[in-house]
């Protein structure tokens, strides 16, 4: 207790992992780690799925990862295609690393409302 | 050297002290620092260590005529002085592979660290490091996941992963214990922990622990849509219990266990590793006793040596020290050995600690973990120090928040969240601490009211930022 503060009551939010605890993310902070992906030389990749399959590892891929892809404005088109396509789904932003074979970035940029 | 018999004691000089060898490949090969006793020359000692840690005794044996020595013995092929330490010097001592059992780490400390270190010719000793050749680490299981198979399986991309141990570490029942849990979970933490103290004592038996935590894991996950886990303890008076607590955590669900590597024995540890990739658990390490065995600066054997025989004897995270407040001046040699942990091939760096090329071939990594005495304002510190291949874990930096734990998770959350944000944007971390912490803070009360309460921390926080100057 600091006694300069009153006690205040956490509620749990269901989060969707990274950047789940940050506000919305503007446009210009949504490009920002775009163009985050592209300088590591990582490949941009769209995924969605409906809110209530959200826990699946494997979420519905939006067409192929843009391999090679260099430029914020085509991903940025991408990612905007796919939220009119699925409007009620969560859309999520990522970048296959290849040489952990992992990923190296993953968040959702649009929370559809399911 | 003569091939006929003759009883004696000879020098050991004349056989183990080889200034002209140039290391195999294939040679296991290490770095001791040895302090002697006066008068005898540092060659005698160099050679005396490689006779002790090899196939030399004192005396000579008719029995050496049997076999080919010259293709067993270790050799000291090279001494060097100690920057600063004109009693002490490095020796140099290259292993054939041939001297160890595949797959067993046990092998080669018995070997390395076993009746050489009593020896009277010696007042110190102390092993370095440790080059094991790429054939010799083909033989050993190493990580029973690893860092990229772990963030696979639990959906964490692109930033480290926060922890806490459950505090009070003794004497909670499993229920209150497993409340601790549910808020620390529900508040944003990806784990908690078990304190490495808690077995299975009378006022909390592993069963009911095991059992109360897998509920507030599931419930968590359940309600913030996250993959969590619990590092389940499952270290024991012996081998039976340990895998009879495994084997409860698996049919609970459970992701993850956790083990103390050094107190339960390297064996232990092994079998525990291989039952874990068999079972698809994941394997948190803790590491009780290491103060013992590597502190002194002259005698036992370094860190970085027990944590890359961990990386080979198998576990999938291992405490290394934050690196930041007090151990500010073993950022260097941290960050050797986390390279150790993590990289797939780590060149020789002296500045760093590391005195051998290591080639780790495709043996996965392990999580690096920083625990103990950290709170929000070293989060940008910790993440430009570590990269994202590391779990941090703040005990009393979540559970001492003024609301509680989940409050307090969420603050740590928060801190990390805009700490990846702002580096992935191009700001400098250390320097810009304050204003990421600070802008964070607008949207979230629990960060806030974190930053404040630890904020008398300042000559912490003043510290982290000389960090900054390499």
């Amino acid at each position: 207790m600091t006694g300069t503060h009153e006690m205040g009551d956490y509620q749990t939010v269901p989060t969707l992992e990274t950047f789940g605890f940050l506000p919305k993310l503007t446009q210009q902070e949504v490009e920002a780690q775009i163009n985050y992906i592209i300088a590591q030389g990582w490949t941009p990749s769209i995924e969605h799925e409906h809110p209530s399959r959200a826990f699946n590892h494997y979420w519905t891929m939006w067409k192929l990862p843009f391999f090679g892809e260099t430029s914020l404005d085509r991903v940025l088109d991408e990612l905007e295609a796919c939220r009119r396509a699925y409007p009620d789904h969560h859309v999520r932003l990522l970048g296959y690393d290849t040489y952990t074979q992992s990923q190296g970035v993953c968040f959702v940029v649009y929370e559809g409302r399911g | 050297m003569s091939n006929t018999y003759q009883a004696g004691v000879k020098e050991y000089r004349e056989k183990y002290w080889t200034p002209d060898y140039v290391p195999l490949d294939t040679d296991l090969l290490a770095c001791f620092k040895v302090t002697g006793q006066p008068g005898v020359p540092n060659e005698e000692v160099a050679a005396a260590v490689a006779a002790e840690s090899s196939t030399g005794t004192w005396s000579t044996v008719w029995s050496e005529y049997l076999t080919d020595l010259e293709y067993y013995k270790g050799r000291a092929y090279r001494i060097e002085d100690v920057p600063g330490d004109p009693e002490a010097f490095y020796v140099f001592i290259a292993y054939p592979i041939d001297l160890f059992e595949e797959g067993s780490v046990v092998n080669v400390l018995t070997s390395l660290v076993g009746n050489v270190f009593g020896f009277k010719a010696l007042r110190h000793l102390r092993l370095e490091d440790i080059r094991f050749p790429i054939a010799y680490i083909k033989t050993c299981m190493g990580p029973p996941s690893g860092i990229q198979v772990e963030r696979d399986k639990l959906n964490k991309y692109g930033r480290p992963l926060l922890g806490a141990t459950i505090k009070p570490k003794l004497g909670l029942s499993a229920k209150n214990y497993g409340r601790a849990v549910y808020e620390c979970l529900r508040g944003g933490l990806d784990f908690t922990k078990d304190d490495e103290n808690v077995n299975s004592q009378p006022f909390m038996r592993w069963q009911n622990r095991f059992e109360f935590v897998a509920e507030a894991v599931l419930k968590s996950q359940e309600e913030t849509g996250e993959r969590k886990g619990h590092y389940l303890n499952v270290t024991a008076a012996d081998p039976e219990q340990m895998y009879a607590r495994a084997e409860f955590a698996k049919e609970l669900g459970q992701p993850i266990i956790m083990h103390d590597f050094l107190t339960a024995g390297f064996t232990a540890n092994t079998g525990l590793a291989k039952w874990c990739r068999e079972n698809g658990m994941l394997l948190h390490i803790h590491r009780a006793m290491h103060g013992v065995i590597d502190r002194h600066p002259k005698h036992g054997i370094h860190f970085r040596v027990l944590a890359k025989c961990l990386r080979l004897s198998g576990g999938d995270h291992l405490h290394t020290g934050t690196v930041v407040g007090k151990l500010e001046g073993d950022r260097n040699a941290t960050l050797g050995f986390v390279d150790q942990l993590r990289e797939s091939f780590v060149p020789e760096d002296r500045s760093r600690g590391i005195f051998f090329d290591q080639d780790w071939g495709s043996m996965p990594g392990v999580f690096a973990v920083a625990s103990g005495g950290i709170h929000v304002w070293h989060m940008p510190a910790l993440l430009s120090i570590f990269g994202d291949d590391a779990v941090f874990q703040f005990g009393g930096g979540t559970q001492g928040h003024p609301w509680g734990n989940a409050a307090g998770a969420a603050a740590n959350r928060v801190a990390l969240e805009a700490c990846v944000k702002a580096r992935n944007e191009g700001r400098e971390l250390e320097r810009e601490a304050k204003e990421i912490l600070t802008e964070a803070a607008r949207h979230s009360p629990e960060l806030a009211i974190a930053m404040e309460t630890w904020k008398e921390i300042k000559f912490e926080f003043d510290t982290i930022d000389k960090l900054d100057v390499k």
